[in-house]
């Protein structure tokens, strides 16, 4: 890779070693994916949750943490992804107080970086939105692909150790989705059947995500003709990113590289996948099952928004979740204090429902929370959520946030 | 028995060497893995229930979300990481991953890694030159 001369004395250690560690763990990666050289990035993102850090992860972060403050203070605003545990629910879920504690310990290393602990996989609803054209390095599938096709910003997939690097450098390798050439369409899908919900708009994402090959493959979609809203994208984003490995999507005439089908194609476009509403219901009736059992009810991945938490609000206001079923819900530190002053935390908490903050579901030792609350079947309206938790030993049902509301007051599914 | 050489891309991490454990299915070490028992856990994969610590992994690509970053340098730390990982297509998370971890990966190789190796095969990785050298069984 190309450096210049500030790259060059990171390089040798004169702006202390954790900056020399960080760099020479980038340049490897800029090897690899044959970049020419740096780009400076203005915001870093850090997914770090400890059942990913583990013992090992953490004790990385503190001996960072111990560094002489000059040499590991990160040097652009740089704010975190949901973490592994809430501190203050987390008696009421029977999560396991090792977990917590290492949490602990994790979420002090990162202030002491200079970390903004926003807890957030929703940012770009609640904390700065990036904007066309910005180089980012951000940490969370969900927050790539919606910063990258719905802003017009540009990042690669950054892992925890990687946004922290970036973090402490300022800059990450250019390569994929901050080349132009990386950011036209290599694939056609056409949608029949207009998505309805959160539940649908995320399994038209699945679908799509499912359909991808490598990380460089970027889906294209004509057909959608309604206006989607930032919470149908975001499912629609998130799921497309977790059954793929997919970074970035254009929907014509919505996104903003995408005004029309010519301007994110090379040349003739491909003949394109027709996603017609039985692919749809075949989708959906992967995530059924044959009995009715119902164990927990989940609302996360992403975090909820103020508007999503609003609806969840009228639909349990004054309803009892069933004494057999729990009902989760994950939002971020901003929108639990948005929920409580404006209500609706009264509201979802009235019913027995747990409204966590700062956490994701799957971020959080699911499997050890299965075990500790005898957990297996698991209903929600994320396409993400039943994409990642059966390999957590959960089997998971998908279906609308009406449905899922109403399963958890029977206690059982409702179809 | 011979010995073939597949080249891939320059890779990343150290040498390593281990016994074959191949797939078509993709990867990601939150999605697939029992990280703790060091076994595939996702009843759809096809190496579901088996183990893969010290072996060579062979997968089609890195799919799925950004823990796997941080989780190549934890199952690393506690002895349970595959030997290397060879894909057809890595992503940014699985090379990110690797190069914190020091767990040996290359990919992009010169035709589907996948048929190229069986499971079982004896199998040689240096990331520095991106060469496989697999005896066969």
């Amino acid at each position: 890779m190309n450096l210049n001369d500030t790259e060059k004395a990171m390089l040798a250690g004169a702006m202390g070693e954790a900056r020399q560690r960080a760099i020479i763990q980038q340049i490897q990666v800029g090897d690899f994916f044959d970049a020419v050289d740096f780009v400076p990035v203005a915001q870093a993102h850090i997914m770090a949750d400890t059942e990913s850090l583990g013992e090992a992860g953490v004790c990385f972060l503190e001996d960072l943490a111990n560094e002489a403050e000059v040499d590991n203070q990160v040097c652009i605003p740089t704010i975190t992804d949901p973490r592994g545990a809430d501190f203050n629910t987390y008696k009421q879920i029977n999560h396991d107080p090792a977990y917590v504690a290492l949490e602990k310990r994790a979420d002090q290393a990162f202030r002491a970086l200079g970390v903004l602990m926003t807890d957030t996989c929703i940012n770009y609803q609640t904390v700065i939105p990036p904007v066309r054209g910005e180089h980012l390095a951000m940490g969370d599938t969900g927050v790539v692909i919606y910063s990258n096709s719905v802003f017009g910003a540009r990042t690669n997939y950054e892992g925890g150790p990687s946004a922290l690097a970036a973090a402490l450098t300022g800059r990450t390798p250019r390569y994929g989705f901050h080349l132009d050439e990386n950011r036209l369409g290599t694939r056609l899908f056409q949608v029949k059947e207009q998505p309805k919900d959160w539940s649908q708009w995320g399994a038209l994402g699945g679908f799509i995500g499912r359909e991808m090959g490598s990380y460089y493959e970027v889906p294209v979609i004509e057909g959608i003709d309604v206006t989607p809203s930032s919470d149908d994208l975001k499912h629609f984003g998130a799921a497309m990113a977790s059954f793929g490995s997919t970074a970035l999507f254009h929907m014509v005439g919505i996104t903003p590289e995408a005004p029309t089908i010519e301007a994110v194609f090379e040349g003739t476009p491909p003949a394109p996948h027709v996603i017609s509403a039985k692919d749809m219901d075949a989708f959906f009736a992967t995530y059924a099952m044959d009995d009715d059992a119902l164990d927990v009810v989940v609302f996360a991945a992403p975090q909820l928004s103020l508007y999503e938490l609003e609806r969840l609000a009228k639909l349990l206001k004054g309803q009892t979740i069933h004494s057999d079923v729990a009902l989760l819900i994950a939002t971020n530190p901003e929108n639990k204090r948005a929920a409580e002053r404006m209500g609706l935390d009264d509201m979802i908490s009235g019913s027995g429902a747990i409204l966590m903050e700062g956490v994701c579901f799957y971020q959080m030792h699911a499997r050890e929370l299965g075990e500790a609350n005898d957990w297996t079947r698991l209903m929600t309206n994320s396409a993400k959520l039943v994409n990642i938790i059966s390999g957590y030993g959960y089997e998971p049902v998908l279906s609308d946030m009406e449905r899922c509301v109403h399963s958890a007051i029977a206690g059982r599914i409702v179809r | 028995m011979s010995d073939l050489i597949i080249k891939g891309h320059l890779g990343i991490g150290p040498k390593a060497s281990g016994e074959a454990l191949v797939a078509t299915d993709n990867f990601s070490a939150r999605y697939d893995l029992d990280r703790i028992k060091g076994i595939f856990s996702r009843p759809a994969h096809k190496l579901f229930e088996q183990g893969y610590v010290g072996k060579v992994l062979v997968l089609n690509i890195a799919k799925g979300g950004v823990a796997t970053a941080w989780m190549l340098h934890e199952m690393a730390s506690r002895g349970m990481a595959p030997a290397a990982l060879l894909l057809n297509f890595a992503n940014p998370i699985i090379a990110q991953g690797a190069a914190f971890g020091q767990v040996p990966l290359i990919d992009r190789f010169d035709s589907d890694i996948t048929t190229m190796i069986k499971t079982g095969d004896q199998v040689e990785v240096n990331p520095a030159t991106g060469d496989v050298i697999v005896t066969q069984s």
